[in-house]
């Protein structure tokens, strides 16, 4: 009976130490997938900098993130959330019902959305309408909405090369969806002029419902398979494109730069993708990232604040900074963010 | 009827039962021969993929530490020298590539930076001298010959994995550089090795795959190991004796007996739902912890072990258990004197397949924040269990997400360790049946 005794003893020093396992001295950081290689950079950089240990850095997406985030506040819940989009009311509604009041946003900057292909196929140059028109569930002929007939580019736009439309898209999950059909998708849809004939088309009691219907009118996508959802990441994506080198995947600009080798870009909107031409919002398919930080545990979890301005200060997330070598685009108001930061911790 | 004629020979009806017989053995030989094809090619795929992170590159340089730079105030105080930061090192490594290129007669081609140069050699060097000049502040104002990680692409070059056509596309290394480094192999700079740090270095970020390792992985995967053992084996094998051998048939006993069978068909990732609830929400242990892990696993290991105990404990036969009431054992020492130990081998190849279940589990993780970058060590246990870990399969999951190709090739490396760990966990557990076992 040495295993009962063995057993017992286990569980006493397990609950004895649960007990004995004080304040949690690194900081927990969730969300979105996109940032987390950006947060991962930092972390690794403020264990190495700083007399702190290294933070805890966890993906899962924005809105997973800022659920645990808003879970409460205590040293069971996390202090950071990453996020590729900004917080939504109701997430805030949440967050206050849960005690989480005082939440510092954080933005560290932008990332760019890009077309790309094999680099041994065809090359593109995109505007937002072929986009619309090759994808779209509907599209208007001769003043009709019809389901979509095309299958070649060429038969979208006739300066497109001759190749079979089949595109890979995030899917619903991703925050990049959204931006995506915003401002691809939607704008094509406008600047087609399909939007007028959804929007006579539409139902509603108000301008404002019949708006809608008609914005989702345009964004809904086909399901003949040739706009594939992807809900991997861009890995998956890459996968995918190799195996059908037809394809034209979307991306984040850090994954293509790390794989030049692989993939050719393409303009959109005559605008090659950069952080240049994405910092100064010529290139049109980007958004800013963020991250939110739980005020109420500045001061209790260690080196929070000090990650916080290490993470905006100009070393790291500056135009020469590592972030940038990744293929964050900087934020050209940087310094107002470092001055949100620095106001956060004078609260406490 | 057919059955007059001979016995030589052979009739319609045996021909087709030969026939057929034959045919079952083909269909046989063909499943088999499609089993090991999968495995071959997951194997060379794996294996092809993954030996290169075995080996790493290195570059030894010597690098001046300038005192004005590093130790402002001159007193060596490495508290004073710790403002500065790593951002403050790596141009003094930018420079040692630089003086090492002169050295050999290197000249500069057009549009190449100082900067290109030092992008030669990792970004975790930075922190490596740090590390090291703070610890040894004494080498301030000396130069040093010091050994430190070749960046990535580098790295790559050495294994074949980039080539100059490569470096043409990517962004990342351009074909000078390779240049440079065919002149700092020449020069003697540059060596490849047994990547010891492969298993004992924490992960590394995106910018960094050269720096990453099992090191925080393993250690995870072992302490929840361990809290799987010491939870799962007793509770478990406690569980089947009072069921086997004690507990009377009846409905309860019944109802049980049918929720542990379903138990082990149960997704993992209901447990990684439950441990989240229970252990995490409601019990308020940590986040990321092995201990939360442990737990779980524990949770989803005990139907399997219960099954194995049970099934050894039925096999041990009713004669030992009637000698040993017949010479005035009591039922308990029955049990634990005669039966327990000629089921023990069966118990602990249950254990130990269970236990290579649990190493390879993933899902579960992924709830309680098990799946995240994890640099720190967990420290000793018992506090080490609820110290942030990661494990195996779990940074093998991270790697394959990384944007950067080198993680590729770490990925492939984690899963040809996990192999080796779960082969050699059911090799043991087969040698220790084919070892203690008894037939009767």
């Amino acid at each position: 009976m040495t295993f009962m005794k063995l057993t017992a003893s286990a569980v006493a020093i397990a609950a004895v130490s649960a007990t004995a396992a004080s304040a949690r001295d690194q900081i927990q950081v969730a969300g979105s997938s996109t940032v987390l290689p950006y947060a991962s950079i930092v972390a690794e950089a403020f264990g190495e900098n700083f007399d702190f240990p290294t933070p805890v850095v966890e993906s899962g997406g924005s809105s997973a993130g800022l659920k645990r985030f808003c879970e409460g506040v205590g040293e069971n819940t996390i202090d950071i959330a990453n996020a590729s989009r900004g917080i939504k009311d109701s997430e805030i509604a949440t967050c206050a019902e849960n005690g989480v009041t005082d939440i510092v946003e954080v933005r560290i900057g932008y990332d760019g959305i890009v077309f790309a292909s094999d680099i041994n196929g065809n090359s593109f140059e995109f505007q937002p309408r072929d986009w619309y028109l090759a994808l779209s569930e509907k599209v208007v002929v001769d003043g009709a909405l019809i389901d979509n007939p095309y299958t070649m580019w060429n038969e979208v736009n006739p300066d497109l090369p001759a190749q079979a439309i089949q595109a890979f898209v995030p899917g619903t999950k991703h925050g990049t969806r959204e931006v995506f059909e915003d401002n691809v998708i939607l704008a094509g849809c406008e600047a087609v002029g399909d939007f007028e004939v959804y929007l006579a088309a539409a139902e509603g009691d108000t301008e404002k419902a019949r708006k809608k219907a008609a914005e989702k009118a345009c964004i809904s996508l086909r399901t003949d398979g040739r706009s594939v959802d992807v809900d991997g990441d861009y890995t998956e994506t890459l996968a995918r494109l190799i195996s059908s080198p037809e394809g034209i995947g979307v991306f984040g600009l850090a994954f293509y730069e790390n794989n030049t080798s692989l993939l050719q870009v393409a303009p959109m909107g005559g605008v090659e993708p950069s952080t240049e031409t994405i910092a100064t919002g010529e290139y049109p398919v980007s958004r800013p990232l963020y991250f939110y930080i739980k005020e109420a545990h500045i001061g209790v979890i260690p080196g929070l604040q000090e990650y916080a301005s290490f993470f905006v200060s100009d070393e790291i997330a500056g135009p020469d900074g590592p972030l940038s070598e990744y293929g964050l685009v900087a934020d050209p108001e940087l310094a107002d963010t470092q001055a949100t930061v620095a106001a956060a911790g004078a609260n406490n | 009827m057919s059955n007059h004629t001979s016995l030589y020979t052979v009739s319609d009806n045996v021909r087709r039962r030969n026939a057929v017989e034959k045919r079952f053995r083909f269909y046989g030989l063909t499943a088999i021969a499609i089993g090991i094809v999968a495995l071959i090619v997951l194997l060379s795929s794996v294996l092809s993929n993954g030996s290169g992170a075995f080996q790493q590159t290195y570059v030894t340089l010597s690098v001046h530490l300038p005192a004005d730079k590093l130790d402002k105030q001159g007193n060596r105080d490495p508290e004073e020298m710790k403002s500065v930061s790593t951002f403050g090192y790596s141009p003094l490594i930018r420079d040692a590539v630089v003086a090492r290129a002169d050295e050999l007669g290197w000249v500069m081609p057009e549009g190449m930076k100082p900067k290109d140069m030092g992008a030669l050699i990792s970004k975790e060097a930075a922190a490596q001298l740090r590390n090291f000049v703070l610890a040894n502040p004494e080498v301030v104002g000396t130069t040093i010959e010091i050994e430190m990680l070749a960046n990535g692409r580098v790295d790559g070059y050495m294994k074949g994995r980039v080539d100059r056509e490569f470096a043409l596309l990517d962004s990342n290394i351009d074909v000078e550089q390779l240049d440079l480094v065919d002149l700092l192999i020449e020069g003697g700079n540059l060596e490849k090795r047994f990547n010891w740090a492969f298993l004992t270095s924490p992960d590394a970020s995106g910018q960094r795959p050269e720096a990453a390792g099992l090191g925080v992985a393993i250690l995870g995967s072992a302490y929840m190991m361990l809290v799987v053992l010491f939870l799962a084996l007793p509770i478990g094998v406690a569980a089947s004796i009072y069921l086997e051998e004690f507990a009377p048939t009846n409905k309860w006993t019944d109802l049980i007996e049918v929720n542990i069978s379903n138990l082990a068909a149960v997704p993992s990732i209901v447990f990684g739902i439950l441990g989240l609830a229970i252990f995490i929400n409601f019990a308020g242990l940590p986040q990321s912890a092995p201990i939360v892990g442990g737990l779980v696993l524990t949770l989803m290991t005990l139907p399997t072990i219960i099954i194995a105990t049970r099934a050894s404990l039925k096999s041990v036969p009713p004669s030992i258990r009637d000698a040993a009431l017949g010479v005035g054992a009591s039922k308990m020492q029955a049990v634990f004197h005669h039966v327990l130990p000629l089921a023990a081998p069966g118990i602990l190849t249950g254990t130990i397949i269970g236990l290579a279940q649990a190493l390879g589990e993933t899902a579960p993780l992924l709830l309680i924040g098990m799946v995240a970058f994890v640099k720190e060590y967990p420290s000793m246990p018992p506090e080490g269990f609820f110290d942030p870990a990661s494990a195996l399969p779990v940074q093998v999951f991270n790697w394959t997400q990384r944007a950067d190709a080198g993680f590729v090739e770490r990925a492939s490396g984690a899963i040809i360790v996990l192999l080796v760990f779960l082969i050699i966990m059911n090799a043991v557990a087969v040698l220790l049946r084919r070892r203690f076992e008894r037939r009767w």
